[in-house]
């Protein structure tokens, strides 16, 4: 399990709140057996009809690994294919006004850190990104912070899912069984059954 | 005594542990999984050699991309047919209970699991599907997951979760004729906004909520999720007692008496303390349409499209990019707008009750000329029984196509789907751009009677005209 403690890139700037998984992912696209193939079809339908202007087609975006949105990023479906599209696209971190839950929760999973940050700190981001897109910002998780440049830009991130990047605990399996014991004593303690399998009372 | 919410007592029930990250460890309950997001999970399994640690504990269907006209196999589309093999598989090789079409109890996982009594007040149920949040309607905490966290769930039966907080919305009073369940949710999210339940459990409480049999509470909790906030429930009571008695899986004998007792003592304590609370009037609500590409833009069927200047600053980029996608101007009435195709079916409406509200509207009448109209039964007993209720003949008579069971054109991940700028009324969940399976298509969101409506008479339609005139 890898550690992340800060990821270091170009950003990719992506305007408008509200981006849903739809748009991040169209449905079509889920059709898959594995998540391989998904970072081509990223935005898929916004790109296409955007005529090659989307920030993910522009020549000087190709190859950047933090993505700038804006709020409630990744609202909608709770489809992994999302978080995984970007990913396989090339986005390692993403730094926005707000994200939606569900999307934040699959993030963390897969090791795609997301902080938030104020509206007034993300247009500073925007337009550094805007004139000079080839510039290395740095999101720093220890220090909650994104360096451009001398600026020192603060973020935030719940404490659980920064603990969980820092100390490489973000693929959660190997911790929970850990506590294989003590599951066995929830499931034995329940009111209720194994719904198919065990009539109410006997657990497990 | 106590002071706590449902959702308090339910969590600390299932509480295995607290993570080195301050995240609890959950025990999921009852798992439910499909096609879509749990093949890679098993994949994951497999690559690190682990099994499944209760297998009896997940329940497994195949619903979003399963053909609702022929559905033999194998499947015309070589990539869904993968799929279902694929979930086959592992349902034999984890021993995991399946049920697959032709079972008789195939359908949206969603309807499935409440209508064989899977779903229980009390319990934590996941899935790999946003919608999850439907089973609230029990008093179950119930949330949408992701491909690792199933996975996760697969392999220990739990989650690292963060605790949520809850948020009371209490709603008094009687629904007018012409509204129902679909419009109080499309309500509350209209005037919440979509985000405002990130980081919420929505608890819905009062008189409304309770006069509601659990088909429309399942309604209002699915689309907890596109108000934000990850799950949604409401406290069980008699008429969640009465649904489930008898029902396959529920507790029978003396263990029905010892559930009802436990359930009773779930209910959120009169002087629990909620992080929020919002009050709501049912009789302000009116049947309610959807304009843009948010769930959270709507407006009552008799408004107009809303004017910028009426918006609060920070919805206005989206108001925007939403006239220009909808082809809808400002100051025009929502009414009279022209449909293409109405769809009548998902995990929002897909139910009995709502075919027997939308038969009602169509008997003796018929879809106007140039609109194709549909109604996608939510599960296999859903088409079962809506048959020898002799609805299936009042929608051919009417001019809908009557299909098989599945998802349909909620997403679109099978042929069901919208071409080019069609625009759609459509009784799911979400008008996201592209939703319905094109780039353009165009989504309004309203319940199935106003689908109906809409498909009747060609174009949006309040359906309280109608109703008047019902013959």
């Amino acid at each position: 399990m890898s550690r992340i403690v800060s990821i270091t890139g170009r950003a990719v700037p992506l305007p408008g709140d509200d981006i849903d998984t739809d748009r991040i992912i169209p449905a079509r696209y889920l059709r898959c057996l594995t998540f391989d193939g998904l970072g081509e079809a990223v935005f898929a339908d916004d790109r296409h009809q955007s005529g090659g202007e989307h920030p993910f087609d522009a020549a000087h975006h190709q190859g950047a690994s933090l993505l700038l949105a804006g709020c409630n990023f990744g609202c909608g479906s709770s489809r992994e294919h999302a978080p995984q599209a970007l990913a396989k696209w090339g986005i390692r971190a993403i730094v926005a006004e707000s994200f939606a839950e569900i999307f934040f929760g699959n993030c963390v999973a897969i090791g795609l850190p997301c902080a938030t940050a104020r509206p007034e700190h993300l247009q500073q981001l925007h337009t550094a990104v805007a004139m000079h897109p080839h510039r290395l910002l740095t999101l720093d998780l220890e220090a909650l912070a994104v360096h451009l440049h001398e600026a020192r830009l603060p973020v935030l991130m719940p404490t659980g899912a920064q603990q969980m990047f820092l100390s490489g605990t973000w693929d959660a399996t190997g911790q929970l069984l850990a506590g294989l014991a003590a599951i066995r004593a929830i499931a034995g303690r329940l009111p209720y059954g194994s719904p198919p399998c065990a009539p109410l009372g006997k657990g497990g | 005594m106590s002071r706590a919410t449902l959702f308090d007592k339910v969590w600390d029930l299932h509480t295995v542990g607290t993570l080195a990250s301050g995240q609890t460890q959950l025990f999921i309950g009852l798992h439910l999984i499909h096609e879509v997001t749990s093949p890679q999970a098993f994949a994951m399994l497999r690559e690190r050699s682990l099994g499944v640690l209760y297998p009896g504990r997940t329940v497994a269907t195949v619903d979003h991309i399963v053909p609702t006209q022929s559905q033999q196999r194998p499947f015309a589309d070589t990539l869904a047919e993968q799929m279902i093999r694929a979930l086959e598989d592992n349902c034999a090789e984890f021993g995991i209970r399946f049920y697959n079409i032709g079972s008789g109890s195939q359908g949206i996982v969603h309807v499935i699991a409440p209508e064989q009594g899977l779903t229980q007040p009390g319990m934590t149920i996941a899935c790999g599907d946003s919608h999850t949040a439907t089973h609230g309607a029990f008093g179950a905490i119930a949330f949408g997951i992701g491909t690792s966290q199933v996975r996760d769930v697969l392999a220990t039966q739990t989650l690292a979760l963060d605790k949520l907080k809850v948020r009371r919305i209490e709603m008094n009073g009687s629904l007018c004729p012409g509204v129902f369940a679909k419009d109080v949710i499309l309500h509350i999210i209209r005037k919440l906004g979509v985000k405002a339940g990130v980081g919420y459990a929505y608890e819905f409480a009062g008189s409304t909520f309770e006069a509601m049999n659990m088909e429309e509470r399942m309604t209002v909790c699915n689309m907890a999720i596109e108000g934000g906030a990850r799950c949604g429930y409401i406290n069980p009571d008699a008429v969640t007692y009465a649904y489930l008695k008898g029902r396959d899986f529920a507790p029978q004998g003396a263990d029905w008496e010892r559930a009802v007792a436990w359930w009773e003592n779930l209910r959120s304590d009169p002087d629990a303390q909620y992080d929020d609370t919002i009050h709501f009037d049912a009789a302000e609500i009116a049947p309610t349409v959807t304009w843009g590409i948010t769930p959270g833009q709507g407006i009552a069927v008799d408004e107009t499209v809303p004017w910028p200047e009426e918006l609060p600053g920070e919805d206005r980029p989206l108001a925007e990019e939403a006239y220009r996608y909808m082809d809808l101007a400002p100051g025009v009435p929502i009414v009279g707008t022209k449909v293409d195709v109405c769809f009548i079916g998902s995990c929002t409406n897909g139910r009995l009750s709502d075919l027997r509200e939308a038969a009602k509207l169509a008997r003796g009448r018929h879809v106007a000329p140039g609109v194709k109209a549909f109604v996608v039964p939510g599960s296999e007993r859903v088409k079962q029984q809506a048959e020898a209720e002799g609805l299936h003949a009042v929608f051919l008579e009417a001019g809908f196509e009557w299909r098989e069971p599945g998802c349909s054109m909620c997403l679109a991940m099978n042929p069901d789907r919208l071409e080019g700028r069609q625009l759609s009324a459509s009784s799911s969940n979400r008008n996201f751009k592209g939703r319905q399976g094109s780039a353009r298509g165009r989504t309004l969101l309203m319940s199935p009677a106003m689908v109906v409506a809409a498909a009747v008479q060609g174009h949006i339609t309040d359906v309280r005209t109608l109703l008047e005139a019902t013959p």
